[in-house]
Parts: C-alpha cells; structure tokens; sequence
C-alpha cells in the first residue's frame, strides 16, 4: 500500500513539476488570475494526464518503439479534444478565459514527459496513479498562484469578498499589479525558494562558486597615519 | 496592404510576444536558456518551424475545418473544426519531421547546428499555441505567414536574452535556494514587466 501511497504523493513535494521538473509551466502562469478557471485547468490536466498515462500504458507492449510519439501524440490530443468539448458544453464562458489554454494542454510536458518517463515501463493501475500525482502536484502550485493572487489582486476567493473593499464600505484598496501575468513568475520563483528551503536536496549546485574571503589573506589594517596621529 | 502585414508582424515581435506576454513554450525557454549558442540555435530552429507551420495550419483551417469551408467539395453544412487540435499537432509533428529529413539531406550545415533542437520542438507549446491564435485572430493566409514569422522571431529574441542575462547570472551570490530555476522564474518575470510596456503602443 505504500508503495501506491509513494507514487502518488511523491511528485506533489518531492518531485514537483512545475517547481523541480520545470514541466508545464506555461498554463502555471497565464491561467492563474482567477481561483475558479485556475481549479478548472487543474481538473482538466489532472483528468488528462492520468488517462493517458493508463492507455499508453495499456498498449505499451504493442506500440513499435519508433514511432511512439506519433501514438502518444494521438492519444494525448483525443483526450484533450474531449476535455475541452465537455468544457465548451457545460461551462462555456470558463473555456472562453482559458482561451487557447485547453488546447495548450497537449503540448504540456507533464503530459508528454510522464508518458515517456513512466507509463511507457509500467502496468496501467500505477501509471494511472503517477499521472494522478503528478496532476495534483501541478494543481497545488496552480491553487496557491491563483488564491494569492485572486486574494491580493481583488480581495475576494472564488468570488467571495475576504477583504471588505474599499469601494463597498471596507478597508482593502485592490492591487492590481497582482493580476499582472508577470506576477505569477515572480511568485513561482518565490514557491521554489520556500520548497527548497524546507527540502534541502533539491537546491541546485551553483556553477561557480565564490570564493570565501579568509581571514590570512586580509589581515587586520594597518592603522591609518592619521589615526596614529590622533592617538 | 504592406503596412497591414508589418502591423502585424511587429505587434507578434513586442506586443503579443509568445514568450514573455503570453507565456508560451516556456519549458523550453527555461530548460535551453543556460548557454547563449543553444539559445540562437533553438531561436533559429522554432522562427522556421513557425513560419512553416503556421501559414499550412491557415489553410488547413480555411479550406477543410471550419465551419462551411467544404463547400468547395460540396459538403457546405459539415463543422469540421472540433478535430483542429489533433489535425495542428499532426501537421506540426509531420513538419518538423520532414524539415529535419530535408535538412539533413540538402543542407547539412543548417542540420548541424539545429540537430537536437528540431525534434524537441513538437512539444514546444509556442508552435501549437501560434496555429491556435492564429486561429483565434481568424488571419488571412498572407497574414498568418506574417504572424508566424514574428511570433518565431520575438521568441527567438525573448531567449536570447534570457540566455544572456543568465550567463552573466552565474557569476553572482544568490542564496542557495534561489540558485538556479528560482532565479530564472524572478528574471523572466521582470523581463516580462519590461516587455509590458511595448503594451500601449498602437501601430
């Protein structure tokens, strides 16, 4: 059991991939002003990459290992199309915000990359998992971009006013800068300073490093002449 | 009619950059931008797949796809556009493939210096996302070349950049947590502040 347990959580901390495996990050970014159409794009990718994960496992054995891609490639765009017309029938003005993003999904390499990387060499229930996984460790980036920046951007939470504004009696003057899509870079950087200061052996090995100033090179200064002059 | 053409290709250069205002393609943008000449090369590579991909997605778009664009076969009330995503993808993939087979064969210097980039490009969402606005933007055949041409150069010029700062980046004494993506993620988005303010010109 816990080795399903392992599989699944791991790539939420652990192997996270927007923060560690820089996969799929281009959706991370411009989708995430809002909380609402943030949580649909989570659904949809979650959705997406744990079904094609299960049915490129499923005919992995079959599939002539040279033109894996093109298959992958089918089975991912399928899914996608599917995501998106169920979207475009019961939520139509969510899937007008998300724009191109939907379509984008395809082309995450969440999608491709846990393909390739896992559900090619395993049976389908565990690749199921894996990409289940690796969808909500890329939803729980997407749900703390999208809260901080729905929150600060315009004091509400899915709609919910948090911070009484201005305009309707309170206190909270709104920030638009934080509806700015450069923001949701900027916080990224910040998520992976915080992750990486609680799991250590995810810190990069700086490629060059500086060299410390040791107290036998620099000697205490010799005192100045017009401090002797002083004393 | 030129000026139309020049609008629109500036406008996808600075204004509508796929990288740095729409964000596209950044897994790529992030994981190649280390060193300056892997940059230009993969710049290189993703101006000419745009530029092919995109105007043959136009027309695929335009005379097969969309709504009544089979009248000329006939078939007047037939919706097609609901299969575009798979049709994109497919053309793009089979682009890129037969761009590196002609490479290869015509003019290995080009081969060379591209190889490894071309292949990575079908997964690379600024090509998929190029087609689908240009979709979107409902262009014209001459007009989609124009997009396509200055989407792959403005992205081409965001990474070279990139590549560019972070070279000198290397250098520096950040704290180790920082080190590496999480500085590359506060980077791009100050450089995306920077290309915010192409936002208000009009052509």
């Amino acid at each position: 059991m816990s080795k399903y347990s392992e599989i699944l959580f791991r790539p939420v901390f652990k192997e996270n991939p927007i923060a560690l495996q820089m996969l799929g990050i281009c959706s991370a970014l411009a989708v995430t002003s809002k909380l609402y159409p943030t949580l649909i794009m989570c659904v949809a990718l979650t959705v997406t990459v744990s079904l094609s994960n299960f049915f490129i496992s499923m005919i992995r054995n079959i599939t002539p290992s040279n033109i894996r891609i093109i298959v992958q490639m089918t089975i991912i765009s399928s899914l996608v199309i599917l995501v998106d017309q169920a979207l475009k029938a019961y939520d139509y003005e969510t899937s007008k915000t998300l724009s191109v993003f939907v379509g984008l999904i395809i082309t995450n390499c969440i999608v491709m990359g846990r393909a390739e990387a896992f559900a090619m060499q395993n049976p389908p229930a565990v690749s199921f998992l894996d990409g289940f996984g690796n969808g909500l460790g890329y939803s729980v980036i997407l749900i703390i971009l999208g809260t901080i920046r729905e929150l600060f951007g315009t004091g509400t939470i899915l709609e919910y006013e948090i911070f009484p504004l201005v305009q309707n009696g309170g206190w909270y003057v709104p920030n638009n800068f934080f509806l700015l899509p450069p923001v949701s870079f900027i916080l990224i950087g910040l998520i992976i300073w915080a992750l990486r200061a609680w799991q250590k052996d995810q810190i990069e090995e700086p490629e060059f490093k500086m060299s410390q100033n040791s107290p036998e090179i620099i000697p205490n200064p010799p005192p100045t002449p017009s401090s002797k002059a002083a004393s | 009619m030129i000026e139309n053409y020049l609008n629109i290709f500036i406008n996808a250069i600075f204004i509508e950059n796929l990288a740095l205002s729409v964000f596209l393609g950044m897994c790529t943008f992030i994981a190649i931008s280390k060193k300056i000449e892997a940059a230009i090369g993969l710049g290189i590579a993703v101006i000419v797949v745009l530029a092919i991909t995109v105007p043959i997605n136009n027309l695929i778009y335009n005379y097969i796809l969309r709504d009544g664009a089979l009248a000329w076969a006939g078939l007047s009330d037939v919706d097609l556009s609901f299969v575009g995503l798979i049709s994109y993808i497919g053309v793009i993939a089979a682009c890129v493939q037969i761009l590196e087979m002609f490479l290869d064969k015509y003019v290995p210097v080009l081969y060379n210096a591209l190889g490894i980039f071309l292949p990575l490009i079908t997964v690379n969402c600024a090509i998929l996302g190029a087609s689908l606005f240009m979709v979107e933007k409902d262009l014209y055949f001459g007009e989609s070349v124009a997009y396509g041409l200055g989407a792959g150069v403005g992205w081409a010029l965001a990474i070279t950049i990139l590549a560019g700062i972070r070279e000198k980046l290397k250098y520096s004494d950040m704290p180790e947590g920082l080190q590496g993506l999480g500085s590359t993620f506060i980077i791009v988005g100050l450089m995306s502040f920077g290309f915010m303010s192409f936002g208000g010109i009009i052509l």
